[in-house]
């Protein structure tokens, strides 16, 4: 068996950054395994631009995001296997994977950075009635086929769910010729970014129909249309006589990501039910020792810039775990979501360990103007952010807070971090 | 002259054809659809081996049922398809009229199904802990089991190709006829095929053959079950199939994991006037919801990954026809074959191929091949298996269906085989390629890639199921040809 001190499972943005970042930090003996035959990670088929405004301050499209990893990568001579699946991870961090090229290995890992990005949830997930034909892609199925394969999935197009992916695939299919007809949410908001909205959707006049659902899909072998039907905004039920007919003969669905924790859960660590990522300290640690999670996997994010920000710091807590220089903890002080906070992270924090800021994410439940981000240690207020015009779902919220205000305070209980809206 | 020809290649058709491998004939198997196990029966019901307690006594169900159960053990471990004798239980809740497990016990006493016990309220939640608080008690069926019902019928299928049976698939019967002493049956193409002794095993057909040549008619009515699927995560939530006590409000919906660990929730019963509608409905699903409920109080809604529905082929007189109609001599019917047809699939093929044989005069094949070798099933090796599986063949290091552990090389042989796989979804009915937690969205595109490499396909060629069920409508960059 192998031994390995930082061996990160996903070459996407996150297991990239945290190579770097762990190598950085002086751990030579690492592995990246990436169960595609090329590193890059979803990226790959991202080929639209916006990327990388936040972390190298210009835009690239996803694979010239994903090569600048790439090449620090290979600059830094960073060992990787690609087409290699991980089949498990034990509780002891032994990691067992399969590739055409080695076979069978098995790795024993001081420390593991979890960086396996999310999957699409399917239809079956939302349990829409109709038939069972061909047409109904995931819009990122959809995006492969047309972007790395070179295949078109369909003609005339409606998009359930308003993800981005969904609408980066109405642009998308538009440029192909496709007749894109309408993109269809069941939310009063988009869960997407607001730029995706105005650049993918607005500019080619794709009506964007919130509150409504998909009841109906329709074509025995093939979709020929789909009935469409405004909702409840409480209950969420379609309305009776709201139903509308359009004609396709593609549905793309663009309803949510899910964390791939299969194997994660496999090792024994926790989720957090409203990330449906691991719980993780500010270091990202999980709650089994030595396992760390950065990136999609942990929390769904909007930004890659993010992702590969998270992952950096976790790939470089993961060195400093397998350097010994991470001190023993104590349980840490968990962290709550407060009013209009959904899929905080990290859940937990250890005050008395704190060197750097603290950065909260999470995505507010609801679309918010003027709302602050107020942080409470055991009920009372600590801090007060300034107000946001406006924050959503859609995009990530964020809060970076002094360690010293953890530290002066003594013993907690519990921080709480909620949104203050204005009346 | 063909000695026999089956019509139809569900669990039925391909039941009667691995049994008759076993006698020196020349046998053919048409189906209309590109691959064995495509009906709404065979493909979409609920994967159960029945114990026999709920036919009426008396009946061809339940004969065939109490018969048919025993003969997976030897049948499974012969073809190596999975069958589990997880065991049954019919569920009595508060309110119900106990009474009614003692009436099922009785019926099951006078099919002749052993191993039965009403079993108490502490009994049952040892047994089955996750059952809903309303539970009072139950009838446990120590021979109910589950099986996968298309990998059983391929798993026929394929053995009866392997020992000299033929089959002609995307071959639709417009016609039987009888002509001097023999049966002719016409293709839609106009070919026109003679045969001494037809099977009528045309499942939601088999009337419309039978009608054309008996005076004893009947009708296929189409009954449609629609189910819901849980993830495998939640494999271990029940131990035994989960039957609810039929009332007057009707006969209840069952929880059941398969084989592959999917836990389904269903059936409904709806009858529907067209005999392809495997559509699923908003009420439907509602109402398996609402009952499954019942037997398992915190379904885990968001761990849903699919929903389907299937048809099954419910004769108008209510029972099976098994045999020749006395007006259509060498005329066979296994015919109007609804639950417990699965369990009863063995047992009606035994005595199909035991009258054909008779009147034949048809003598056993002495080098008759039993086995059956099933796919590499990469999931369930241990590592030293995968790793020598690997060396043997790289391909079987190479992960294609990340949810469910399928491997390019099980894929590939998938498609290899005799009856191989033609379409997306022979590919996931013989592999599982597609059917885990992420329902295809990251296997499409390679499953695709390999059939292409396999069947020398252009990507647009390949379909979900064959017919106009392509994926790709074609290249990128063509939009002025639309």
């Amino acid at each position: 068996m192998r031994e390995i001190d930082v061996l990160i499972i996903g070459g996407g943005p996150a297991g990239l950054a945290a190579a770097v970042a762990a190598k950085k930090a002086g751990i030579d003996n690492l592995l990246i395994l990436e169960r595609e035959e090329h590193l890059g990670g979803i990226l790959r088929q991202c080929i639209h631009n916006g990327f990388g405004l936040q972390a190298f301050g210009e835009e690239l499209t996803g694979p010239e995001y994903a090569q600048r990893y790439i090449d620090m990568v290979e600059e830094l001579k960073i060992p990787y296997q690609c087409e290699t699946m991980v089949l498990s991870v034990s509780n002891d961090k032994v990691v067992t994977s399969i590739n055409p090229k080695e076979g069978l290995q098995q790795f024993k890992a001081k420390a593991i950075v979890l960086a396996m990005g999310c999957r699409e949830r399917p239809r079956g997930a939302l349990g829409i009635p109709g038939w069972r034909c061909a047409g109904i892609f995931s819009a990122g199925t959809a995006q492969r086929f047309v972007n790395l394969e070179g295949y078109m999935p369909g003609k005339k197009v409606v998009i359930l769910g308003s993800g981005d992916i969904g609408l980066i695939m109405a642009r998308r299919m538009t440029f192909e010729g496709c007749e894109v007809k309408a993109c269809v949410e069941l939310m009063p908001f988009s869960s997407g970014l607001k730029r995706n909205i105005v650049q993918c959707l607005d500019d080619y006049n794709i009506p964007l129909l919130l509150n409504h659902t998909v009841v109906d899909i329709h074509g025995k072998d093939r979709v020929t249309g789909v009935t469409i039907a405004e909702v409840d905004r409480q209950t969420k039920k379609p309305i009776p006589g709201t139903e509308q007919y359009i004609e396709c003969d593609t549905l793309l669905l663009s309803v949510g990501l899910i964390p791939e924790n299969e194997l994660s859960v496999g090792a024994g660590v926790s989720l957090a039910r409203s990330t449906q990522g691991p719980v993780v300290d500010e270091t990202y640690q999980t709650n089994v020792e030595g396992i760390f999670a950065a990136g999609n996997v942990l929390h769904v994010h909007d930004l890659v810039d993010f992702v590969s920000e998270e992952a950096a710091r976790a790939g470089e807590a993961a060195a400093k775990f397998v350097k010994g220089s991470i001190a023993k903890k104590s349980d840490g002080v968990p962290v709550e979501e407060g009013f209009g906070v959904n899929g905080i992270v990290p859940q937990i924090i250890h005050p008395e360990l704190l060197t750097e800021p603290v950065k909260f994410m999470f995505r507010p439940r609801d679309v918010y103007k003027g709302a602050r981000i107020c942080v409470d240690i055991d009920g009372e207020e600590v801090l007060r952010g300034k107000p946001h015009m406006i924050m959503a779902p859609g995009e990530m919220a964020s809060l970076s807070v002094d360690p010293e205000l953890f530290k002066k305070k003594g013993d907690i209980g519990k921080v709480t971090v909620r949104l203050e809206v204005r009346a | 002259m063909r000695d026999v020809i089956i019509i139809g290649a569900g669990v039925i058709g391909c039941s009667i054809a691995r049994e008759l491998a076993k006698r020196e004939l020349d046998v053919l198997v048409l189906e209309r659809k590109d691959d064995v196990a495509t009906g709404g029966c065979t493909k979409a019901n609920t994967a159960i081996v029945h114990a026999g307690y709920d036919a009426k006594p008396g009946t061809k169900k339940a004969y065939y049922n109490v018969r048919g159960n025993p003969m997976f053990d030897q049948l499974a471990a012969d073809l190596e398809f999975p069958f589990i004798r997880n065991t049954s239980l019919v569920v009595a809740f508060e309110g119900d009229d106990l009474q009614g497990l003692y009436d099922l016990f009785t019926r099951g006493v006078k099919n002749g199904v052993p191993d039965m016990q009403i079993i108490d309220e502490t009994t049952l939640r040892k047994l089955e802990p996750n059952i809903g608080t309303k539970a009072r008690a139950a009838l446990r069926l120590g021979t109910g089991g589950i099986v996968c019902p298309y990998e059983m019928t391929i798993a026929l299928a394929e053995n009866a190709v392997e020992n000299g049976v033929e089959f002609r698939l995307l071959t639709q019967v417009e016609s039987v006829r009888p002509e001097d002493g023999h049966w002719v049956v016409k293709l839609a193409s106009g070919e026109e095929l003679k045969t001494r002794i037809v099977v009528n095993a045309a499942g939601m057909y088999s009337d419309v053959f039978n009608n054309m040549i008996s005076s004893h008619k009947f009708e296929i009515l189409p009954r449609r079950g629609e189910y819901y699927m849980v993830d495998k995560t939640f494999k271990d939530a029940f131990n035994a199939t989960i039957f609810q006590l039929p009332t007057d409000k009707g006969k209840g919906i069952l929880v059941s994991r398969t084989v592959d660990g999917t836990v389904l929730l269903g059936p409904t019963a709806n009858d529907i006037d067209d005999k392809e509608d495997t559509r699923t409905t908003a009420a439907g699903l509602a109402e398996v919801l609402e009952h499954a409920s019942m037997t398992w109080n915190n379904i885990p809604t968001r761990n849903f990954i699919g929903t389907f529905a299937g048809i099954r082929p419910r004769p108008s007189n209510g029972d099976f026809w098994v045999g020749e109609p006395d007006d259509a001599p060498n005329f066979f019917n296994a015919a109007g074959i609804e639950s417990p047809g699965l369990t009863s699939a063995p047992a009606i093929a035994e005595d199909i191929a035991k009258w054909i044989t008779e009147r034949l005069n048809a003598k056993m094949k002495e080098n008759f091949n039993p086995k059956r070798k099933a796919i590499p099933k990469f999931r369930e090796l241990s590592n030293e298996e995968r790793a020598e599986l690997i060396a043997k063949d790289p391909a079987y290091g190479r992960i294609v269906c990340r949810c469910e552990t399928v491997t390019e090389g099980e894929i590939r042989e998938a498609i290899r085989r005799p009856l191989g796989a033609r379409n997306l979804d022979a590919v996931k009915r013989r592999t599982r390629a597609g059917m885990g937690r992420c329902q295809a969205g990251f296997c499409t595109p390679r499953v695709v890639a390999i059939l292409c490499d396999e069947l020398g396909l252009d990507p647009t060629e390949v379909t979900k199921f064959g017919g106009e069920s392509a994926l790709l409508t074609g290249r990128i960059g063509n939009r002025k040809e639309d």
